[in-house]
């Protein structure tokens, strides 16, 4: 009865075409925003910024990224890691090169770095899929890792190889109070996901799903492969880059290339798999799982394990955190393969029929 | 279905406990230490005596002294795995804590990510024998504590021996430099540089990827090149893989020379004989003669309430992590001495103790430090205090140290430090610390 849509017609195309076209929806994400952006920063403490919510904000927007390519359009990459790296260099040499570089345009220039390499690394894809293509993607990350290890100028000739950023402002505003960095973050992550939701929804959207479900049957009806994979790992490495120059520059602060390694692409590909492949929402709850679950499992063991009058050592407890993780994450994909945003659907369909369910 | 509802009662029990659990430490007279360690992941064999020193040293001083002037010591480790994101979420975790004194990170990337943080946030950082090189100008660095040594003066002192052995002329010989494909290990090699401008030694620089166990092309490299010396800037599992390869490739392990990361019982001890003649720089001596170590194993180990295996208390890096926190402790009964005995210290009054540390022999025999490491005394201007370090060689059983004390040598370090420094402030657009700042 909570979810029920009777009464709600549509009498134009423009009501038919809504992003989200049920009442509830609509005042769900409203509220959701609301809370995000007005509530969340009046309650939340400098360490839940730091920690937890804006690193959530930000892997939320690479996992978009992910997505896009490997839920929406089935060219799995192992990639990620290279494209956040390529973004967040990318960013910084726009912005220690270029004298008065706004952090803006920075960052969306780093985006830019990282489209022109996704598609170059997207090539593989016209002619390996698959397996194949994870493997091939992994090339990516490689040649990043060797090339933000040797190429000096890459690195403003920094000796140690780890390159920092320091006084970032947004229209004279600076960003280095915990929430105006949320703010930041979560502004983005906003705009992108619209951004993305719609285009999902348009005809490349449609043109992507083709090409993930059936290439050649895409080919057939009209659909050229190379524009449409190659625009995916466009879009997709686009989002990924800005989410890598906001890790680097909002999050890290200062970095070197260990942090964007093979392993990173790995967690990225999990969150898009735990958070449901081929969904906006799964982004975010993929993100949420993989971002959050080690934190809290890490907080929540010592005192669980003390209330039990036992005590855990450092190692155990990360031992145990990463045990309980692999089994969730078996676990989940036993009971719910397509992921947490299935579960979220399966919940509105019930609500839907609830209190009579048949 | 019951399964299910067992399982969200006690997550949001465990959430009401994890939210509830910070108020519990809201006690008064307590000095907090967050302890940054990492005891699993590739370098966990080194970090982890490392943490146990650390910790076993706070656990002696509230057994032995009831704290400092009574002052409790309370502390909570959090792992970072060397994975500066995690130690990023560890900083942040820990740094709000009531008692707050300073933080050691245990890894030179962390400390990287930590330099403009603390420096935010005014908590001193101290990076005993690694981080950032530069951060020794205490009026650029006004957070940063590089104490008793930096990759630079480590790096100078290498070559200075080297010299040494070859009768002060190092012309027309190749020195190799094996290093960690990592910040740790870059940070030697402007000193390195400049030191083969001066002195017209051929440097060759052969990374390893990170963690380090795989050295195959390296040492391919080390054969054709066959150097006069090589330099080994390697930690955790890439030490020892490294005397493994250099076995295998015959290359005389006594032409090797490690930096004091690289010259421990875990780096050797699996290479055994193989590693015999292969030297390392040694910052602090071993062994379970120093009344300090004693103490530990009296008050700590004796009564069951050691970290670790007894049979590790002494050993180099465990012996490190007892002389950082022997610092840190020392640090907060030097703020004592100035903002009032028995309270406790805001970091803030804990700058000025590390900046005003004054480790004389008669004062290192009171901690039981003697032989164990040289006196320090620390200024607002200098944040490192010594240099002293001695160079030690594995005999296939235990480490020898020699007897030779080096000091890096100033007239090459002091200008780089400066240069440095000035490129980081015009780099963040930052000032130097002014001189009235230094009594606060």
């Amino acid at each position: 009865m909570l979810y029920r849509e009777n009464g709600q017609f549509k009498t134009t195309y423009r009501a038919d075409q809504q992003i989200f076209p049920i009442l509830q929806d609509r005042l769900f994400i409203g509220l959701l925003l609301v809370v995000a952006f007005v509530v969340v920063p009046g309650l939340a403490s400098d360490y839940m910024f730091r920690a937890i919510l804006i690193p959530f904000l930000i892997m939320a927007l690479a996992a978009l990224g992910v997505n896009i390519l490997v839920g929406y359009c089935g060219q799995i990459s192992l990639g990620s890691g290279a494209f956040m790296a390529v973004g967040a260099y990318g960013a910084y040499n726009f912005f220690v090169r270029i004298p008065e570089m706004p952090l803006v345009p920075a960052i969306l220039l780093g985006g830019l770095c990282a489209t022109a390499f996704g598609i170059l690394f997207g090539l593989p894809s016209l002619r390996v899929r698959g397996l194949y293509l994870a493997v091939a993607t992994l090339a990516a990350q490689f040649f990043a890792d060797w090339m933000f290890l040797r190429i000096k100028w890459l690195l403003n000739d920094s000796p140690s190889g780890q390159v920092s950023v320091g006084s970032l402002q947004v229209f004279g505003f600076p960003i280095d109070s915990a929430v105006s960095r949320y703010w930041f973050c979560l502004a983005i992550l906003a705009v992108m996901a619209l951004l993305a939701k719609n285009l999902v929804r348009s005809a490349i959207g449609r043109e992507w799903m083709a090409i993930r479900d059936m290439d050649v049957a895409a080919a057939v009806i009209g659909i050229r492969p190379m524009y449409a994979k190659l625009s995916a790992f466009a879009v997709s490495s686009f989002i990924i880059g800005v989410a890598g120059a906001l890790w680097a520059f909002v999050y890290l602060g200062a970095w070197e290339s260990a942090a964007f390694s093979v392993d990173l692409s790995f967690r990225l590909l999990f969150m898009v798999i735990i958070g449901g492949l081929g969904s906006i929402m799964g982004a975010f709850f993929g993100a949420g799982f993989i971002v959050v679950l080690p934190i809290f499992l890490n907080q929540l063991l010592p005192p669980l394990f003390a209330a039990f009058g036992m005590e855990i050592s450092t190692a155990g407890l990360s031992h145990a955190e990463l045990m309980i993780f692999g089994a969730l994450i078996v676990w989940f994909l036993v009971v719910e393969p397509h992921g947490l945003a299935r579960l979220w659907s399966t919940g509105k369909q019930k609500l839907r029929l609830w209190p009579f369910p048949h | 279905m019951k399964a299910r509802r067992i399982l969200l009662a006690s997550l949001l029990a465990g959430a009401a406990l994890a939210t509830a659990a910070p108020a519990a430490f809201a006690q008064a007279k307590e000095q907090f230490f967050p302890l940054l360690s990492y005891r699993t992941g590739p370098y966990a064999p080194n970090g982890t005596p490392w943490a146990n020193g650390k910790q076993d040293y706070l656990k002696m001083i509230n057994a032995r002294d009831g704290g400092i002037n009574g002052v409790k010591l309370t502390w909570e480790e959090c792992e970072t795995g060397y994975a500066t994101d995690r130690g990023v979420e560890c900083y942040e975790r820990l740094k709000s804590r009531p008692g707050m004194t300073l933080f050691d990170p245990q890894a030179t990337g962390i400390t990287f990510a930590l330099t403009e943080k603390v420096a935010n946030d005014k908590i001193p950082l101290i990076t005993l024998g690694y981080g950032l090189s530069v951060a020794q100008d205490g009026m650029a660095f006004p957070w940063n504590f590089p104490l008793m040594g930096s990759y630079w003066t480590g790096a100078d002192v290498l070559i200075q021996h080297i010299a040494k052995k070859e009768n002060g002329n190092l012309k027309g010989k190749k020195i190799a430099l094996v290093y960690h494909d990592s910040a740790f290990g870059k940070e030697p090699i402007p000193l390195l540089q400049e030191r083969a401008r001066m002195q017209g030694f051929d440097l060759s620089l052969i990374p390893v990827t990170a963690p380090g166990v795989e050295q195959k092309a390296a040492w391919l490299q080390v054969r054709q090149q066959r150097p006069d010396y090589v330099l080994l800037w390697g930690w955790g599992v890439m030490n020892s893989t490294a005397l493994k390869e250099a076995q295998a490739t015959g290359y005389p392990r006594d032409k090797m020379y490690g930096v004091w990361w690289a010259g421990a019982e875990p780096d050797v001890k699996d290479v055994g004989e193989g590693a015999k003649g292969y030297n390392a720089l040694n910052l602090n001596s071993s062994g379970t003669q120093p009344k300090v170590i004693q103490d530990i194993l009296k008050y700590v180990h004796d009564k069951g309430q050691g970290t670790g295996p007894k049979d590790e208390v002494g050993q180099v890096l465990y012996t490190r992590g007892v002389i950082i926190q022997a610092l840190g402790v020392e640090a907060v009964r030097r703020a004592q001495e100035r903002y009032g005995k028995g309270k406790v210290m805001t970091p803030t009054q804990i700058r000025w103790g590390l900046e005003n540390l004054n480790l004389d022999d008669k004062k290192l025999a009171q901690l039981g430090l003697t032989g164990v490491i040289r006196p320090l005394s620390t200024s607002c201007s200098d944040h490192m205090g010594s240099t002293w370090v001695r160079v030690q060689t594995w005999d296939g059983k235990k480490w020898n140290v020699g007897n030779d004390w080096y000091q890096a040598d100033e007239s090459i370090i002091k200008p780089m430090v400066r240069s440095g420094a000035e490129k980081y402030l015009a780099d963040k657009k930052l000032q130097r610390r002014a001189v009235g700042d230094c009594q606060s």
